[in-house]
Order: structure tokens, then C-alpha cells, then sequence
């Protein structure tokens, strides 16, 4: 019993380090915060600007991955055909590559000169310095986590209930959205809005790709480099408080 | 008996094999009649959950025919086939309420809202589950969940209804009740049912007819008595196992406990039957003692060693207790016990460990 007392003593002060590593910095953002001066950033019509660029770019990526990560995420959970691994493992590397580096590899790919973007630009997709490089970048560093999300969301449905749907008369099409969808929709919902999360909070492969339309996490630099700190301040604690909330979201569907 | 000629299969399956994972088919024909409730008995890993999700087309066989009501159903998708299925788990829908589960198979063929409501009340008054339509499943007891699971399946009507292991996940207390539950439904409906079982007890009080499978074969096909009294070799007889199977007749009942007379010794089971029965016991549910003890057991009978034999992982004893019973021991027990052909012990064994059907 002791020994335990011990060691549950030795470990939360351990423990409580960590802690206060990552929570003195959010306390203090907002202690340091005056909340009329947040009002005013967001009357700041470029930093209004910035957040729906960032927020609408997030959306537009994060309905991609949904759109295309969903079945995709279906058949790797589902089907089992050759590299597979090799390709699930190759679908993480944005993960694992700085984002600059991400960025570097979108801008080669799909600039408006490549063999790719010069298609894209023929419909109206420019990657360079727009709204759709954005997206594009955005997409790149963040649909890894919603394709793992729904993958292992797929992954612990018990195949048997799709078995019973079909005897019951259900198609493929049908069994899928009405059987499988709703029972993933936790791992689909909380893997989307990480995944928008994650959209919003890119910096580095924004910076290569697409520096303007300014997004907002360009901004708190811009403004940081050019005017100092505090007067980053105020967005910053603007985007914290977007961040906590996601998290509460978050924390809210995992416990449904 | 039936005669041959005159009652069509419903179902037939033609030299059907299989592999998938690490489960084999082999070379699989087989014909169930209609109004057949037909029992597939075999130990886990036999094969028999694959043989019905062939039937139901979950899977398609790598070769043979699947013929249901005339058609060729080999490669139909399942559905297409109109087979009930109630897989082992019941894998009710944990997302919709009890009523929504039943009336899925209505909803998504089209029918409209208040018709699916009504033969989802009509049903479930007929399968007693009436009180449990606003409910979520997840709040359901097994037995519970096995009706719902079967209410599901036969709104739609199936040609064939395939039960996999129904009774499995239920106490052996509810087993009894629920294999009366089974009879009644299927004399209220009249469907044709495939129920795939490991438990001969549920082969002989349900099934008019049998098949024994072992590693993905069809090894006999016949009444279940017949098979369990005839088994055509060594594999079947060891594993349907008659041990212990006896022809009674309760006599007394006090509450639950029912007295039935063995042919001059008597037993004590809990059960509601009454009149003529079957009773078994199996061999590892009866214990060994060197004097009459006072122990739980509500059954102590009096016999002789008459043969001891090895049957892995146990060892197998012969008693004639005025019935000649079969007994199964570790051999720790058996060396403990010291145990030699022609000692006298006692038998003991539970009221809850007889089975009567």
C-alpha cells in the first residue's frame, strides 16, 4: 500500500510539471488579454478577413477529406489487396514531414506550369496565392487524420450487421448509409473537426504555397513580426479560445 | 414420414466448397424440405457459420450450386435471396430503438410508415416482445435480444429462416424455455428453418431432421435420434456423444424441480416438462465421490467402475449405477480419487445439470 502511496506521490509531481508547461502559457495569454482590445481585432476587418479565409479554406479541405477519405477509409478497413500496407503507411507521411516541406511538395505538383496544375487552371484552379492553394495545402497536411479516423472507425463495426442489413434487404449503397455511416459517426464527426482543427492551425505549408489570401495563423506573424508582441496578443487569444472549444466538442462527442 | 416424392426441397445445396480464412467447406450437398426445421450440428470450427452465410450469401462458394425454391441462388446477392438470418451475437442495430430493428427490412424495401408499423405490432404480439418496441437495444437481456433478433428476420417473410447457434449465448436455465419458445413460434408461423447448433439437446427437441458436420463435411444426415443412436462412425458418435441419454417419465414435481423416473431409479431436474421425456447429463457435469457426502448436489446415485478409459483431455470412466453412465475426470481427479475398475462410488450431479426434453 505504501509503495503505491509512493509512487502515485513521485508521479504526480512529475506529473504536475508537464502541466504547468502547457497550461501557464494559455492562462497567460488570457491574464495578459484585455478583452476590449479583442473586441477590437474582431471589428479589424483584415483580421475578419483572415478568419473567414482560414475558416471557409478548413471547411472547404475538411469536406474533401469527407468526401474522398470516407470511402477510402471504408474499403481499408473492409478489404484486404496487395500494398496495402505499404499504402496506408505512405497516406501518413504528411504527418511526418515538416509542413514546409509539405508545402514545397503541393507547389511543385500542382503549380500553374506543372503538367497538373496547368489542367487545374483551365478550370479555374490556381494554386499559387489563392483561396484554392489553401484548400489544397490544408488538405494535404490534415486529411491523414480524418482517413485514420474513419478507418478505425469503420474497423470496429462488426461486420455482422452488415451481413443482417443485406439478408434484410438492403443493398450495398443502403447498408453503407444506413448501418455502417451511423455507426461510425462518432469516429466520422470527431476525425472531421480534427481534422479542421488541424486545417486551421497550418502555417508552414500556407507560407510555401500560399501567403495570400492571408490566413489568419499568418497574420498573428505578420502582425507579431511588425509590431511586436502584444500586438499579437489579441488574435492569439482569439485562436486559443476557437482551439479550447474545439476541444470541448471534441471531449463532448467522445463521451456520448 | 414424409414421403420423398412428394414433398419438394426447398433448399438444396450441390457439392458446395469453400475456403475462406482458416474455415473449410467441402464438397457440401444437402436438401431441406419445407416446414423442415433442419439442425446442422458440429463442433466449433466445423464449418457451420460459413455453410449458412453461403446459404445467405455473404459469401459465394468457389464452387457447387445453391438451388433456393427452384432458383439458382448461387452468386445472388443477399438481398436478393429473402433469407432470415440470426447470426450468433443477434447483431441487433445498437443505433435504432427495438421497433426500428424489426421493421428495417420492411422500410427499406419501400413498404410505407403505418404499414411497417402495423406488422411490426402484429409480430411482435404474436412473439411476445410488445412491451419491449420503444426500448433500446442496448437495454435488452439476451433472451430478449434473441426474440428481437428473431422478429427481425421473419417480418420479412424469408423462405428460409438460418439460426446460428441461437441458444449458445443464453443460460443453460433459459435454454429449455427458449427451445419451447422456438416450437411455438414455429407452429404459430410455420417457417423453414436451418439452426446450426454444437448441442445435441437442441438437435433432438428441435430438428426433424439432422446433418452431422465435421471439418467442412457432411458426414450423415438423418433423424437426430437416429444419428445420436446410429452414428455412422467413430468422429460423429464421440462427438454427438449419447452418453448419459435416458428415457424417463416425471412423476412428481415440487416448483421448478421436477422427480422423473428413470426406469426404477429417479433423478431430480428443473424443468416444467411433464409426462414422457429424454433426460441427459454430461459427462463432465457429474462429479465423483468416495462416500455419500452432503454436498449441493441434488442427485447422488449409487454404481460400480466398470470401465476406465483415456479420453483427452479427460479420462473417461464407465458406471453402472443401475443405468450405465459415463463420466468424465481430469486425470488428477482420478488419480486423487484412486480410482480402480470395480470400486463402489457415488455419482453426484446438480438438478440444474439434467437436461430434459
Amino acid at each position: 500500500m505504501r509503495r503505491v502511496e509512493s509512487l502515485f506521490l513521485t508521479f504526480s509531481i512529475l506529473g504536475s510539471i508537464i502541466v504547468l508547461i502547457l497550461l501557464i502559457p494559455m492562462i497567460a495569454a488570457f491574464l495578459m488579454t484585455n478583452p476590449i482590445q479583442v473586441g477590437e481585432a474582431l471589428m479589424d476587418l483584415e483580421v475578419l478577413n483572415a478568419l473567414s479565409t482560414t475558416f471557409t479554406a478548413a471547411a472547404a479541405a475538411t469536406v474533401s477529406a469527407l468526401l474522398f477519405g470516407t470511402p477510402l477509409a471504408y474499403i481499408l478497413a473492409r478489404r484486404d489487396f496487395a500494398l496495402k500496407n505499404l499504402l496506408e503507411s505512405l497516406l501518413n507521411v504528411p504527418l511526418a514531414i515538416p509542413h514546409s516541406v509539405a508545402g514545397i511538395l503541393v507547389l511543385l505538383a500542382y503549380h500553374s506550369r506543372s503538367s497538373i496544375g496547368e489542367i487545374l487552371s483551365r478550370i479555374g484552379i490556381v494554386v499559387e496565392d489563392s483561396f484554392w492553394g489553401i484548400v489544397l495545402a490544408m488538405l494535404f497536411v490534415s486529411a491523414p487524420i480524418f482517413i485514420s479516423s474513419a478507418r478505425s472507425g469503420f474497423s470496429m463495426i462488426d461486420e455482422t450487421f452488415e451481413h443482417v442489413a443485406r439478408t434484410l434487404g438492403a443493398g450495398h449503397f443502403k447498408t453503407f448509409f444506413t448501418i455502417t455511416i451511423p455507426l461510425a459517426s462518432r469516429s466520422i464527426i470527431s476525425g472531421a473537426i480534427v481534422t479542421w482543427a488541424r486545417a486551421v492551425s497550418e502555417v508552414g505549408a500556407l507560407l510555401i504555397v500560399a501567403p495570400y489570401p492571408k490566413s489568419i495563423a499568418l497574420l498573428v506573424i505578420e502582425r507579431f513580426e511588425a509590431f511586436g508582441l502584444s500586438a499579437a496578443i489579441p488574435i492569439t487569444a482569439l485562436l486559443l479560445l476557437i482551439g479550447i472549444v474545439v476541444v470541448l466538442i471534441l471531449n463532448y462527442i467522445s463521451r456520448r | 414420414m414424409i414421403d420423398e416424392m412428394t414433398s419438394r426441397s426447398l433448399l438444396s445445396l450441390k457439392s458446395v466448397s469453400k475456403s475462406w480464412k482458416s474455415f473449410r467447406i467441402r464438397d457440401v450437398s444437402l436438401e431441406v424440405r419445407r416446414e423442415e426445421y433442419f439442425v446442422v450440428m458440429g463442433p466449433t470450427g466445423a464449418g457451420k457459420t460459413l455453410l449458412l452465410q453461403l446459404i445467405a450469401g455473404i459469401h459465394y462458394p468457389d464452387s457447387g450450386k445453391i438451388i433456393l425454391d427452384d432458383v439458382d441462388v448461387t452468386y445472388l446477392p443477399p438481398e436478393r435471396r429473402s433469407i432470415g438470418y440470426v447470426p450468433q451475437n443477434y447483431a441487433l442495430f445498437p443505433h435504432m430503438s427495438v421497433k426500428d430493428n424489426i421493421g428495417y427490412g420492411l422500410r427499406i424495401r419501400g413498404h410505407p410508415r403505418d404499414e411497417v408499423e402495423k406488422r411490426v405490432r402484429e409480430l411482435s404480439d404474436k412473439l411476445r416482445i410488445e412491451h419491449l418496441l420503444e426500448r433500446r437495444v442496448s437495454t435488452l437481456s439476451g433472451g430478449e435480444q434473441q426474440r428481437v433478433a428473431l422478429a427481425r428476420a421473419l417480418i420479412i417473410e424469408p423462405k428460409i429462416l438460418l439460426l446460428d447457434e441461437p441458444l449458445s449465448a443464453l443460460d443453460p436455465e433459459t435454454r429449455e424455455e427458449v427451445r419451447d419458445y422456438l416450437k411455438e413460434v414455429r407452429r404459430m408461423l410455420g417457417f423453414t428453418a436451418i439452426h446450426v447448433t454444437h448441442d445435441f439437446i437442441e438437435a433432438v427437441d428441435l430438428g426433424d431432421r439432422m446433418a452431422a458436420m465435421f471439418n467442412g463435411e457432411i458426414l450423415q444426415v438423418g433423424e437426430p435420434m437416429e444419428i445420436i443412436m446410429n452414428p455412422r462412425n467413430e468422429l460423429i458418435a464421440s462427438f454427438t456423444g449419447a452418453k448419459n441419454l435416458f428415457k424417463g417419465e416425471v412423476v412428481a414435481r415440487r416448483g421448478e424441480l421436477a422427480e422423473i423416473d428413470l426406469g426404477g431409479m429417479r433423478v431430480y431436474a428443473a424443468t416444467k416438462r411433464s409426462g414422457k421425456v429424454m433426460v441427459a447429463i454430461r459427462p463432465e457435469n457429474i462429479v465423483i465421490l468416495l462416500e455419500k457426502a452432503r454436498i449441493s448436489a441434488r442427485n447422488i446415485l449409487e454404481g460400480v467402475i466398470e470401465e476406465i478409459s483415456e479420453k483427452p483431455p479427460y479420462v473417461s470412466l464407465k458406471i453402472d449405477a443401475g443405468l450405465p453412465f459415463t463420466v468424465y475426470l481430469t486425470r488428477n481427479a482420478l488419480e486423487d480419487l484412486n480410482l480402480r475398475v470395480g470400486k463402489r462410488v457415488y455419482l453426484a450431479f446438480k438438478a440444474s445439470a439434467v437436461s430434459v426434453f
